[in-house]
């Protein structure tokens, strides 16, 4: 395989939670990551945490249908680390320039769904805490963990899947409400 | 219950579950029930947040478990113990009060970091200091086009300058010169501490000399620098002189410095007598100081140094801290007590007083330098 086609490779392995391919990424990139947070004021974990984060813009890009990556998987992974940890040192009223280490490519657009996308992850993360448990749980159980009634019937000790199935609307109901609440200020 | 039956309808219309009769009942119910229409576009959001919001959790899941191994095999280091999966993105991504929380967590970890031993024993998180780091690239070019005026000039009076190796610099700060007869500048100590490698100064010409450091207390923020560049060549005596006392509260200053590629002068007055947390080493002053102001002179309208900016309230942009001058003199006295070569004489006659505040700068803008190292 030559190297844009391992890489295609890897985003598809990605979009699929492919734990292989996930680690494939982090043993070819991370360590540039890292050099740049590190000698840009940034600790270990700090690289850890933007690395992550960078995982999650790549994750989201290579989900969509259209998406191609027209540049070398490294560039693009630096491209976003670079812009992400400027945005977060200027964030603390730090202005910092980054020397260019390596090819950039313009990212604007990832980063700032990105941005949007995260807001709607943390609405959603802050209503399913207010939720509170059992709530919580089952609606994990459901809706992100996939399980089915009946197994979940047996896990939350419901008499039977109806029975469970009812809680799931109130706690979704109640969850909807705590959602749109923020959503709608937003 | 109502409401109930109404999400198990619209969910299961959504996941296409419908028979094709209970379909097109629906869907005509829709047409006429804004009710239900607005009930279905609500629905259809929030799954497709849900749906987008447990794709990443479960993504996020495997990220950790790569991360994890990856840990357990030395590959990446973290510094801290791993927090808990789910409170390790709780901080990250919180909007509000969380996020405010994270950061001014990050801040002083940072603070720590950059400026070293600044004043340890103290919460540094409200501060910020005034060190730039540099893209150098852009920086040399600035520089390059300096250095053509300054050739245009020097043809003109016929004597040419040495093509110097110029630096790749980290960081841009200010300093100034405190003893001219012997070439002696001073600056922060959060700026000397960055020159881990070579450090420079800088004039206005975009003219480099090497420099070492001959002096460091980061108890005051305070360093004395020595130009040791035989290029170089002495500039005459200090247009202006040192108080000794402290500045008065309200008093007028101005500062010269290096926020960017040039000297800028900015105006401001002295706003109280001691700095962050009551530091009697500094004061403070309102100004608008920008990163790259580390090291500044502060003047008074007679031409006196009054202090030496060193960082400014992270919260607030035009709250800044300056060390009192004082401090520059028992900084040269402790050098001349430890080293008997190191004779620093803090010696300038002032000859700015009742001067307009243009010649003023004029007088003063070849004494101070642009700091720079790598």
């Amino acid at each position: 395989m030559d190297k844009t086609e391992k890489e295609k490779a890897l985003l598809a392995g990605l979009a699929q939670n492919d734990t292989g391919s996930i680690e494939i990424i982090y043993r070819e990139h991370f360590q540039m990551v890292k050099q740049m947070v590190v000698s840009n004021n940034g600790s270990a974990d700090d690289a850890s945490d933007l690395f992550q984060e960078a995982m999650i813009v790549l994750y989201e890009k290579a989900g969509t249908v259209d998406f191609e990556l027209n540049c070398q998987l490294k560039t693009f992974i630096y491209s976003i680390c670079k812009r992400l940890w400027l945005k977060r040192l200027k964030k603390q009223g730090r202005f910092v320039y980054i020397d260019h280490m390596e090819d950039t490519v313009l990212v604007e657009e990832e980063t700032e769904e990105h941005e949007k996308s995260q807001a709607d992850f943390s609405l959603m993360e802050d209503a399913l805490k207010k939720l509170g448990e059992p709530c919580k749980s089952l609606i994990e159980a459901y809706y992100i963990q996939k399980k089915q009634m009946q197994e979940i019937a047996t896990d939350f000790g419901y008499t039977n899947a109806d029975n469970a199935k009812t809680q799931k609307y109130k706690c979704l109901v109640r969850l909807k409400k705590l959602f749109f609440a923020q959503y709608k200020n937003t | 219950m109502e409401d109930i039956l109404l999400i198990d309808a619209v969910e299961r219309f959504l996941n296409g579950e419908m028979s094709p009769e209970e379909k097109i009942y629906f869907e005509d119910l829709r047409k006429n029930n804004p009710e239900l229409d607005q009930a279905v576009v609500e629905q259809s959001i929030f799954l497709q947040n849900l749906g987008k919001y447990s794709k990443q959790r479960n993504f996020q899941q495997a990220l950790q478990n790569v991360e994890g191994k990856l840990v357990k095999e030395g590959f990446i280091s973290r510094d801290t113990p791993e927090p808990g999966k789910v409170v390790f993105l709780w901080q990250k991504y919180k909007k509000t009060i969380a996020v405010a929380a994270c950061i001014a967590g990050v801040v002083s970890i940072f603070m720590s970091s950059l400026v070293g031993s600044v004043k340890t024993t103290k919460n540094e998180a409200g501060l910020t200091p005034l060190v730039v780091k540099l893209n150098e690239k852009v920086d040399a070019q600035v520089a390059k086009t300096k250095n053509l005026e300054g050739k245009v000039r020097d043809l003109e009076t016929a004597t040419p300058v040495a093509v110097k190796q110029r630096l790749e610099s980290k960081f841009r700060a200010t300093g100034f010169m405190i003893d001219a007869g012997n070439n002696y500048l001073i600056t922060n100590a959060h700026v000397a501490n960055e020159a881990k490698n070579h450090l420079i100064v800088e004039n206005n010409n975009g003219e480099q000399f090497t420099a070492k450091v001959v002096y460091l207390n980061p108890e005051n923020d305070i360093a004395i620098i020595k130009i040791i560049d035989p290029n170089f060549k002495k500039l005459g005596p200090l247009p202006y002189n040192f108080r000794k006392n402290d500045a008065n509260l309200g008093e007028q200053i101005f500062v010269l410095g290096f926020p960017k590629q040039e000297i800028v002068y900015t105006e401001g007055y002295i706003s109280a007598k001691n700095g962050y947390q009551m530091d009697t080493s500094f004061c403070q002053l309102v100004t608008q100081a920008n990163v790259g102001n580390s090291g500044s002179p502060v003047i008074n309208k007679n031409g006196e140094i009054v202090g030496v900016i060193s960082s400014r309230e992270t919260n607030d942009a035009g709250v800044v801290f300056a060390v009192k001058s004082v401090n520059i003199f028992r900084a040269a006295d402790n050098v001349s007590k430890k080293d008997k070569k190191e004779n620093i004489k803090i010696s300038g006659s002032n000859k700015l007083r009742g001067l307009s505040r243009e010649n003023q700068i004029t007088k003063m803008s070849d004494y101070v330098f642009m700091i720079k190292g790598n």
